[in-house]
Order: structure tokens, then C-alpha cells, then sequence
């Protein structure tokens, strides 16, 4: 399948683009082999720090590398305020949905989102309702993928509320491309995004409990060295200078979480975990998890520790859920939504699941609560045979599923061995939220490393790209 | 402030690097042995496989004596959990959990020893190569070693780590004592004999001491200046004292710094002030194998204490 993209680097119609044209001036003077040769060097790099991650399933290969593609992508700063001024907007709602959801239920009682659709979902947690976190805030650190189809069309694909991953790679990728080329740092004035770790410290030693004494202590939760993002938790806890604690290291001492220390227990109070609402305290949730921190939700509940994110925030980016984005952000600000939806045609409506089965080899197919391109199908890419077995599923449960058009994301250029080739993107920037709401100038570029291929996870194949936001 | 749980990762990552550097160095005395003395070469490296405390799992698996069957079970066999390769695979997971508490040197050369040493040791080693692959793993560790004491801050995670190092060297070298502890005695030595010193050689040569013996003593292999050696002198890298010199210093640093004394304290002086006081004569008096099962059982014990009064698990 071939769909004709919008390059941001040389759209087929209007030639090179600004924000690429002195980075392109730098590329006309390098020697071809010099690239390969720095390519070669960036997969080093990353091997020799053991930037790895896990794939679920495979046992051999099981600490892979993210492949890196060395031709940055680049956004102008001016296309960055835009994005900025949508991010804030949405984020300011999905906040604003998650303090509403779990207490008065306004936007329910209203009936711009179905009420069956919230209370029905697995995303939300009746134990949250009529917590109010520290500061009031639900989601802290946000991903929200974002992608072109044109010069001037955005749109958001997901809202990552829960615990988004991936940040790492934008400081780490910025990193190589520092150590790699220096000089184009040089020519090229590129906004920084490596004082990230620090602004997540900040935002989190702000949203810290009222009862707080003096400067808090913050932790992150991992699920242990197992994890597949277990790289990038020990990379933050590291840049923030905070401590890396697993659920064996924690229990509840005199109504605070404690962590065991070589002295004894010392308490926390902000945890940035990554460990999954479910496993969070085997006393709530799951009671098989050893993942968390028996009674954790009595002191969350008593106002005793800050979790961020805030248990039960899936419900703001569960993919039925966004379906309805445009009217939430609406209805919360006030305001139109800056940043647009993809159509979504929810399954669970009759004359969509209608549409979406005669329509299937055209579509995207989601789960609704999939992530990570597990469970998806992609129509124009699938064979008859893969439609038909899919259609089967989406019939037998079609509440599961929600569908999107294939959009022609935009494409930004890979090396290749035969030289530059495009090479479908998103992106994915971070987003803080304390007493105020901050982005690093950058985010993580996704790319689909298959000529071709629309899926940009890295678990199917997907590579990334160093960021620039120009200083322009 | 340090975790328990990463307390513990530190402690067993250097054990299992100092393991993975003293198997290589059994298997080189025992090549040694087997190419001096080809009559007896199945009895060697069955002396090695005890101080290895892996003879029993090896006899599960092979019946022959060979260097090809040994260095195959004490270097690439993962099965085996005290192997090279386990144990710096092992290492390496230790790391990879504590990594914030370490250097990027040192996790850049925990990292670049497991993956050299993994492509090295994927396969059966060919014979003639084992001496070079001896040699790479005794370089890998070092690069970790150097890496380690080059960049890392001397604070409580430097005192984890090196009492792992020192409970484990500790361990290994009263092995090898003990193993060849008769060959030591003087009742059954005759002295001056080749075969007695092939086998005084070879205790020298598994601790890397074979040389360094000479500028020590005379240049006569005697029992007793060995086992003086290895047992008591301070300045022997692998010696017993000098070990618990570390030991009680580093567990000294931590009490000074928490304020706070554990049963560990004890333990530890109490051996090193046995250490100190004693002389060799007293020790081959009182019986050397004895003393060394001593020594072991307590040196397993403070392992047991400092896990417990720092609160590993």
C-alpha cells in the first residue's frame, strides 16, 4: 500500500522546507560514508550504555535496542507554539474530566459523554471517587502522540495519561546526536530539552502533600529490572537524584509509605511510580500483586503521599473515551479544542459497527484498551484473510474496538544504504503538570522503519529520531 | 541514604565479579598442574573443582577429569551458578538493578565484560585457546575493578560493595587452603620434593601470588612461609588478613557514618583481632585444618549478620 504523504522535509510539491533547509545545507557537504560510520557508532553507544528494552515474547532477543535513525526531525518554532497552546488546552481538560469524574460528574449529568461508558469502563476506579489528589492534580506527566497529515494539520492519536514511556529516548537520542555532531549544534540553534529530569523534580516536589515537612522525599516505583521499561526508570530516578525503589522495598509505617533503607524505614511522599493502577496495592486492586505496596490507597485516600499519576487517570485516555475529546475539552475551557481528533467510529454504535465492517479493508482497528500496536489491525496493509478473522472478533465483541480512517501520516526522511528515504512519523512530547503545566521544546519522534509501514511502536519494528525545536 | 535491597545488589555484584575472576584463576592452576604433571591430572583438577565448592555438581554431570570437561563446567556452563559466565551474568543483573548507584564507568564495564565475555564463552573452548580466554576474563575484570576504584565516590556504596569483594576473597582463599591443606603439613611433606612443589606452586599460582611469594620469602617453597603468606600477612592482596583488614574498616565507616554498631562489628574484629595475634606456629599447632573451617564457618556467618543488620531482604 502506498499513500501519498506530506514530507516535512521535501513535500513533493513545494521543495525543501524551511525549518530543514540549513541542516540540509550541512547534509549536501558530508561524505556519505562518514554517515554510515556515525550511524554505526550511535548503535554502539547505545549497546555499550545498555539503552535496551524488553520485547514481551521473545526470549532470546530480550533485551533489544530501540534502532536510531540519525537525520533529525525537525519543527520550526513557530509550529511548536501552536502544538503548545493545544497540548495545554487538552491537558488542562483531561485534568479538569478526571476532578470531575471522580466527584461531581457534571459532564455525565450533562450528557456529552455517556454515563455507561465511564461507569462501565475498567479504566475507572470507583475507589477514586471523591479522592481529591495533592495540588488537585490527576495526570502529572502526560504523552500525548501527536500526527501531521499536512502542512497545517495536527491531529492527537491518543492522550497518554497513565504512565507514558519513552522519555528517556528524547534525552538520550539528544544526547548522541551531541556526541555525534557536535558541530551542526553549532550552526543549528536547536531549543534543549535536557533539563527535563529537573522540571520533573520540580513538578513533583510541588504537587507533595500539604503535610509535607521541609523538602519531600520522592521516589520512583518500578516494576523491578524485568520491566521493559526498566531502563528508563532507573535513567530518571538517576537524573533526578531520587531514590529507584521496587514494592519490596516499600510498606506502610504510621499511616505514611515507608522505603527500606540500610538504617531502616524512611518515609516518601511523592512516588512516581510505573507500575500499572492494578498492581498498585494488593489490598485494593489485584491481590496477587507483589508488585506494590499493601495499603498505599489508605494513606493516597488519607492525603499522606502524592502518586503520580494519580490512580484511575485511564479513564481519561481509554480509547472510547477519546472518541468524545472535542466535546470535553470543549466543555471544560470553554473553548474549541486547537489540537483536532481523528475520526473515530465507535464500534459499539450500531450504524458505525455497521460502516466500519463494510469499510474494514480501509480502516484502522483498535482495541480499546490496547496499547502498544498489540491487537490492532491495519485494513489497506491487512490480507483478505486477516480482515475476515478480524471481523470476526470486532462482530463477537464491538464494544472492544473503535476504528480511525488510515491517515497519510506525514514522513520525515531516514538514512538509508541507498541514501535518504521517507519514512512515516509521530510524535510524542511530555508534558508537566503541577501548579502550572510545562513542556520540554522536543518530545520523542517515532518512526516506522519499514518502507511504507504506518505502525511506529517499537515493539513492531518502529525506530526514533532526535527532535529539534529551531530557537527560531 | 541506600536502599537494603541495593545494599544487597552491591554486596552480590562484587561477589560474583570477584567469583567470576577466581574461577579463571583455579582453571589456569589447575591447567598449570596438568601440563607439569601429566600422571595426576585427574586428582588435580578434582582439587580444583573442591575449592570451586563445585565438585559434586560436576560429578552429576560428567564422569571424566578432563581440563576440556572442567574449564567447559567452571567457565561457560550456566547451569552452574558459580561459573564464570553465571556469575558475571549474575554480576551484571545485580547491576543493571543498582545501576543508579554506580558510575556509568563502572556500569559501561559490568555491561562491556558481560557481552565480550558472553561471545567469547558461547561456545566449547577449543583447547589451545583456553590460555587467551583465561586472560581475557582476568582483563575484563580488572577493567571493572579499575573502573570501579577510578570513579566511584567512597561512601556507603563503595563500603557495600567492597565488603561483597572481601567476604568472597576471603571465602575462596581458605578454600584453597583447605583443599591443599595436607600438602602443607609437615608430618606427610617430604621437603624438597618435585611433587610437593608442584603442589605449593600451584596454591601460590590460584591466588596469583606465585611470584609475588618470591620477593616475599626466599625463594624456597616452604609450607609454612606459604600458609603464613596466604593466612596472615597484611600486605598479600588475597591474604586472610588482609581481607578482614578491609572488612572491619569498611564496616568501621558505615558505623561511624550511621552511628550505629551490629553483631557484624563484633564478628568481624573478633576475627581480625584472631588474625593479628596469632602466629603461623600456633596455627599448624592448633590443627590448619581446623582453624580453616573455622574461619570459613565464620566468615559465612558475618555474610549472614551484615545482611541481617543492614537489611538486605
Amino acid at each position: 500500500m502506498r499513500l501519498a504523504a506530506f514530507d516535512e522535509m521535501l513535500p513533493e510539491v513545494s521543495g525543501l522546507r524551511r525549518p530543514y533547509s540549513a541542516y540540509d545545507r550541512w547534509l549536501k557537504e558530508q561524505d556519505p560514508a562518514r554517515l554510515t560510520e556515525k550511524m554505526q557508532d550511535a548503535e554502539r553507544v547505545f549497546r555499550k550504555t545498555g539503552i535496551t528494552f524488553a520485547v514481551y515474547g521473545e526470549q532470546e532477543a530480550s533485551e533489544r535496542l530501540i534502532p536510531f535513525d540519525i537525520v533529525p526531525r525537525i519543527i520550526s518554532g513557530q509550529e511548536w507554539r501552536r502544538l503548545t497552546q493545544g497540548i495545554e488546552q487538552r491537558v488542562q481538560a483531561l485534568n479538569a474530566f478526571l476532578d470531575d469524574i471522580y466527584h461531581r460528574q457534571e459532564i455525565l449529568r450533562a450528557g456529552r459523554v455517556p454515563r455507561d461508558l465511564v461507569a462501565r469502563n475498567e479504566a475507572f476506579l470507583p475507589e477514586m471517587i471523591g479522592v481529591r489528589p495533592p495540588a488537585g492534580v490527576y495526570t502529572h506527566i502526560i504523552g500525548v502522540d501527536i500526527v501531521r497529515i499536512s502542512e497545517d494539520e495536527f491531529y492527537v492519536l491518543e492522550d497518554n495519561a497513565r504512565t507514558p514511556s519513552g522519555v528517556s529516548y528524547m534525552l538520550e537520542n539528544r544526547e548522541t546526536m551531541m556526541q555525534l555532531f557536535p558541530e551542526l549544534f553549532q550552526k543549528i540553534k536547536v531549543r534543549p530539552v535536557e533539563n527535563y529530569p529537573q522540571l520533573l523534580r520540580q513538578s513533583l516536589a510541588a504537587v507533595r502533600p500539604q503535610s509535607t515537612k521541609g523538602a519531600p522525599t520522592i521516589a520512583v516505583l518500578t516494576p523491578g529490572s524485568y520491566n521493559s521499561a526498566y531502563f528508563e526508570h532507573a535513567f530518571l530516578a538517576d537524573q533526578m537524584g531520587v531514590q529507584l525503589v521496587e514494592g519490596q522495598d516499600l510498606r506502610v509505617v504510621d499511616g505514611h509509605v515507608a522505603m527500606r533503607t540500610t538504617e531502616g524505614y524512611k518515609q516518601i511522599d511523592v512516588l512516581y511510580r510505573r507500575v500499572d493502577d492494578s498492581y498498585l496495592d494488593p489490598l485494593t486492586f489485584r491481590p496477587d500483586s507483589a508488585l506494590g505496596v499493601p495499603g498505599i490507597m489508605d494513606v493516597y485516600r488519607a492525603g499522606n503521599i502524592t502518586i503520580a499519576n494519580a490512580p484511575g487517570t485511564g479513564i481519561a485516555d481509554d480509547k472510547a473515551i477519546y472518541s468524545y475529546m472535542p466535546e470535553i475539552v470543549e466543555f471544560y475551557t470553554g473553548r474549541k479544542a486547537i489540537l483536532g481528533n481523528i475520526p473515530t467510529w465507535r464500534c459499539s454504535e450500531p450504524d458505525s459497527l455497521k460502516y466500519v465492517l463494510e469499510h474494514i479493508h480501509e480502516l484502522v482497528i483498535k482495541e480499546v484498551h490496547g496499547s502498544g500496536g498489540y491487537g490492532m489491525l491495519v485494513g489497506p496493509a491487512a490480507t483478505k484473510k486477516e480482515c475476515e478473522a478480524f471481523a470476526k472478533k470486532l462482530a463477537a465483541r464491538p464494544s472492544n474496538y473503535i476504528a480511525q480512517p488510515t491517515l497519510a501520516l506525514s514522513t520525515c526522511p531516514i538514512l538509508t544504504e541507498k541514501g535518504l528515504a521517507p519514512r512515516h512519523v509521530d510524535l510524542r512530547p511530555y508534558v508537566l503538570v503541577s501548579d502550572r503545566i510545562q513542556l520540554v521544546p522536543g518530545g520523542l519522534t517515532r518512526v516506522a522503519l519499514k518502507e511504507g509501514s504506518l505502525v511506529v511502536n517499537s515493539s513492531q519494528g518502529g525506530g526514533t529520531k532526535d527532535t529539534w525545536v529551531l530557537d527560531d | 541514604m541506600l536502599l537494603g535491597r541495593t545494599a544487597n545488589g552491591l554486596y552480590w555484584m562484587n561477589r560474583y565479579i570477584e567469583r567470576a575472576e577466581n574461577m579463571a584463576r583455579l582453571v589456569d592452576a589447575g591447567l598449570r598442574m596438568a601440563l607439569t604433571r601429566t600422571q595426576n591430572a585427574s586428582e588435580e583438577w578434582n582439587s580444583v573443582l573442591l575449592s570451586a565448592g563445585s565438585d559434586v555438581a560436576f560429578k552429576q554431570k560428567y564422569s571424566e577429569y578432563t581440563a576440556a570437561n572442567v574449564a567447559d563446567f567452571l567457565l561457560r556452563d550456566t547451569s552452574n551458578p558459580s561459573s564464570t559466565m553465571a556469575s558475571i551474568e549474575t554480576a551484571r543483573n545485580n547491576a543493571r538493578m543498582v545501576r543508579t548507584a554506580l558510575t556509568r564507568e563502572t556500569w559501561e564495564s559490568i555491561n562491556e565484560a558481560w557481552m565480550a565475555l558472553k561471545r567469547m564463552l558461547a561456545r566449547p573452548i577449543d583447547e589451545r585457546d583456553l590460555p587467551s580466554v583465561l586472560d581475557a576474563i582476568k582483563r575484563e575484570t580488572a577493567l571493572i575493578r579499575g573502573s570501579f576504584y577510578g570513579t566511584m565516590l567512597r561512601n556507603e556504596i563503595f563500603d557495600f560493595s567492597q565488603l561483597g569483594t572481601y567476604v568472597e576473597r576471603a571465602d575462596n582463599t581458605a578454600r584453597i587452603l583447605d583443599v591443599k591443606y595436607y600438602v602443607l603439613l609437615p608430618s606427610i611433606s617430604w621437603v624438597g620434593s618435585s611433587l610437593d612443589n608442584y603442589q605449593w606452586e600451584s596454591i601460590l599460582r590460584s591466588v596469583s601470588a606465585h611470584r609475588s611469594y618470591r620477593w616475599v620469602y626466599d625463594a624456597d617453597y616452604k609450607p609454612t612461609n606459604i600458609a603464613d603468606y596466604l593466612i596472615l600477612n597484611v600486605r598479600m592482596p588475597r591474604s586472610l588478613t588482609f581481607c578482614y583488614r578491609f572488612l572491619a574498616e569498611h564496616l568501621k565507616f558505615l558505623g561511624d557514618d550511621y552511628g550505629e554498631r551490629h553483631a557484624c562489628h563484633a564478628t568481624a574484629e573478633k576475627t581480625q583481632t584472631m588474625l593479628r595475634a596469632g602466629s603461623i606456629k600456633d596455627i599448624f599447632d592448633a590443627g590448619l585444618h581446623e582453624f580453616l573451617a573455622g574461619f570459613i564457618r565464620d566468615n559465612t556467618r558475618l555474610g549472614d549478620e551484615i545482611a541481617q543488620d543492614y537489611r538486605f531482604y
